[in-house]
């Protein structure tokens, strides 16, 4: 009888750690169905043409993604003037200011709008930059992907600063250079590669939003020139053609999505190598 | 921002080149300093109040001809001027509440997988990387990836089924955003099952336990509050995700009938007739919508928090 009871937890045990590793193994397989479709369908859309190119018009083959590619860097640095600056000092007062009653909301904060719809960002930069000037532009999609970009880079700054030892500080302070120099010049620096790793990692969640750009920086066919006009991005690109009824703009879908994955994906992987190396985690 | 950044490194410069006659004056004073930290740190939450109150007067005007009639309302037709949101709420919470018990199946697995049976190792940081490599994907690439590849799937198993094989609709959205909101709960899932203390594990395999008894009587209750926070914050990503749903649901204004039917999230629709509404209402309401989302995502993300910072996890 006892023995039966005992058989019965043991394989117990043995059937639910199969259970477990097989799970486990199932839901990292999309990963490798992504790359393996995309990579599949997008690589032959890939040549010199492709990314140099402007669209085509319907109905005639080749044409290219250049358009999407200048207005995707576009994007990303005008959101990276609005977000690093601010962001950078925002994760300074939140590692300085520990025990702040005020740096508690200001954190709460922070994590509100990481958790926040990208698609309801979108709608305020519709509402406070789109509206004022009175047409879709650049500008206003940078406005909204900063917004999205700020809460990773204040993350990333604060739990870089905090990882700083308290003896660097004091030993600047004991110097006797000013605060606002020790954080400038001693803090700040030594703790540049967590900062860097946490740009990248934000760079990479903003180069793939979509939903933000629809009714901010709406896409356009021609070279972004100017940043009161709409611009396209690899993102819209991607969602516009996609859902098109044109074969040959899915073609043009497929070979976007490969440029667009590929560049998230390996910036993400650069930045965790970063956070191994520098034994930062955020 | 940027330019009081720029005063601040400049100065500071010069004052380094003349160090042998260092003249403080040259730097910025420490209490300038410390205002503009602070200043930094209330501008998140300004802009946090702002968002708020922006997305709340511009959506006066719906709410005003409205009331409570568009959360009531089962028509949506712009031509007629009926703006009832019921079909967007519905749709919203039946493809995130399906969504969550599909992810809940594989995360929490991974969580145990990786907090328990594989802390370390290749095994374990193989699977770590790419789950975390799941959560930088694109949205509107799982949503191309989900039209190649869940549609016909799911097309198949409609046809076979004999409902109307449309292919797309609630499932669809619904595995999508499954795959897409595993990673969320699975990694906090397994900060919290690594945080169980060593000895209770040890007490309870030294008194003769097996390890799925270990899991299921010492982990799992010691660990439940916050599996149940990377639920709620998977559920905040699942409830505002816009564009693999919007790729994936079929945009019908119509209230769903079953889990194939096509149907509409709230941020689905938003994206599909933001930038065509025209007339106050039409874009009022839209943005009341929007305001919906981000006043519910704001308190399931607080409730989150705070179960996390009582189960003191970083």
């Amino acid at each position: 009888m006892k023995d039966r009871t005992l058989t019965r937890r043991i394989v117990a045990d043995r059937i639910f750690q199969v259970v477990v590793v097989f799970l486990s193994f199932c839901s990292i397989l999309p990963m490798f169905f992504i790359l393996f479709f995309i990579s599949k369908n997008g690589i032959s859309s890939i040549s010199w043409n492709f990314l140099t190119r402007l669209p085509a018009p319907v109905g005639e083959t080749g044409g290219g993604i250049a358009n999407a590619i200048v207005g995707s860097a576009l994007l990303i640095l005008l959101a990276s003037v609005v977000a690093v600056p601010l962001g950078i000092l925002t994760g300074i007062y939140l590692a300085e200011y520990r025990k702040d009653k005020f740096s508690y909301l200001s954190r709460l904060s922070v994590e509100i709008l990481m958790g926040t719809p990208s698609i309801v960002i979108g709608i305020i930069a519709y509402v406070w930059v789109v509206k004022p000037i009175g047409s879709f532009s650049a500008l206003s999609g940078g406005v909204a992907l900063g917004i999205m970009m700020l809460p990773v880079i204040v993350m990333s700054t604060e739990e870089t600063l905090k990882l700083m030892p308290d003896s660097l500080k004091e030993a600047s302070l004991a110097l006797g250079v000013s605060y606002p120099r020790t954080i400038m010049k001693v803090i700040l620096p030594a703790g540049l590669s967590g900062i860097v790793t946490g740009m990248l990692l934000s760079v990479a969640r903003i180069a793939g939003e979509t939903a933000p750009l629809l009714f901010t920086a709406f896409g356009s066919p021609f070279m972004a020139a100017n940043v009161f006009k709409p611009v396209s991005s690899l993102p819209l690109t991607v969602f516009n053609y996609a859902t098109s009824p044109y074969p040959e703009w899915h073609a043009l879908a497929w070979g976007a999505s490969f440029v667009l994955l590929v560049f998230v994906l390996a910036l993400n992987l650069i930045a965790k190598l970063g956070m191994r190396k520098w034994k930062v985690q955020f | 921002m940027l330019e009081s950044a720029g005063q601040m490194i400049e100065p500071l410069e010069r004052a380094q080149a003349e160090s042998v006659h260092h003249r403080p004056g040259f730097t910025l004073s420490e209490g300038a300093f410390r205002k503009i930290l602070y200043l930094a740190g209330i501008s998140v939450l300004v802009l946090l109040i702002a968002i708020f109150f922006s997305l709340l007067l511009a959506s006066m005007p719906s709410m005003k001809a409205l009331g409570i009639r568009f959360l009531t309302g089962r028509t949506w037709d712009p031509v007629t001027s009926h703006f009832g949101a019921l079909p967007f709420l519905v749709g919203t919470l039946v493809t995130s509440f399906l969504a969550l018990c599909i992810s809940i199946l594989f995360s929490l697995p991974i969580s145990i997988f990786l907090g328990y049976y594989h802390r370390e190792g290749k095994a374990s940081s193989f699977v770590k990387t790419v789950i975390e490599l799941l959560a930088g994907v694109p949205s509107v690439i799982y949503g191309f990836w989900g039209l190649f590849f869940f549609i016909p799937i799911i097309r198949f198993v409609e046809t076979e089924l004999g409902v109307a094989p449309y292919g797309v609709g609630i499932l669809a959205s619904s595995l999508i955003l499954a795959v897409m909101i595993i990673p969320y709960s699975a990694s906090l899932g397994r900060e919290v099952i690594n945080l169980v203390p060593n000895d209770l594990k040890e007490a309870a395999l030294s008194l003769g336990a097996t390890r799925f008894e270990v899991i299921r009587k010492v982990i799992l209750p010691y660990a439940r509050s916050g599996i149940f926070a990377g639920i709620l914050l998977s559920l905040g990503r699942a409830l505002g995700e816009t564009m693999a749903v919007t790729m994936l649901i079929g945009n019908s204004n119509f209230l769903p009938t079953s889990i194939f039917s096509p149907a509409n999230t709230m941020a689905s629709v938003i994206a599909n007739e933001f930038t065509e509404a025209t007339g106050a209402i039409y874009l009022s309401s839209l943005i009341q919508l929007a305001l919906l989302l981000f006043v519910v995502t704001t308190v399931i993300n607080i409730i989150g928090k705070i179960i996390i910072s009582r189960t003191s996890v970083t």
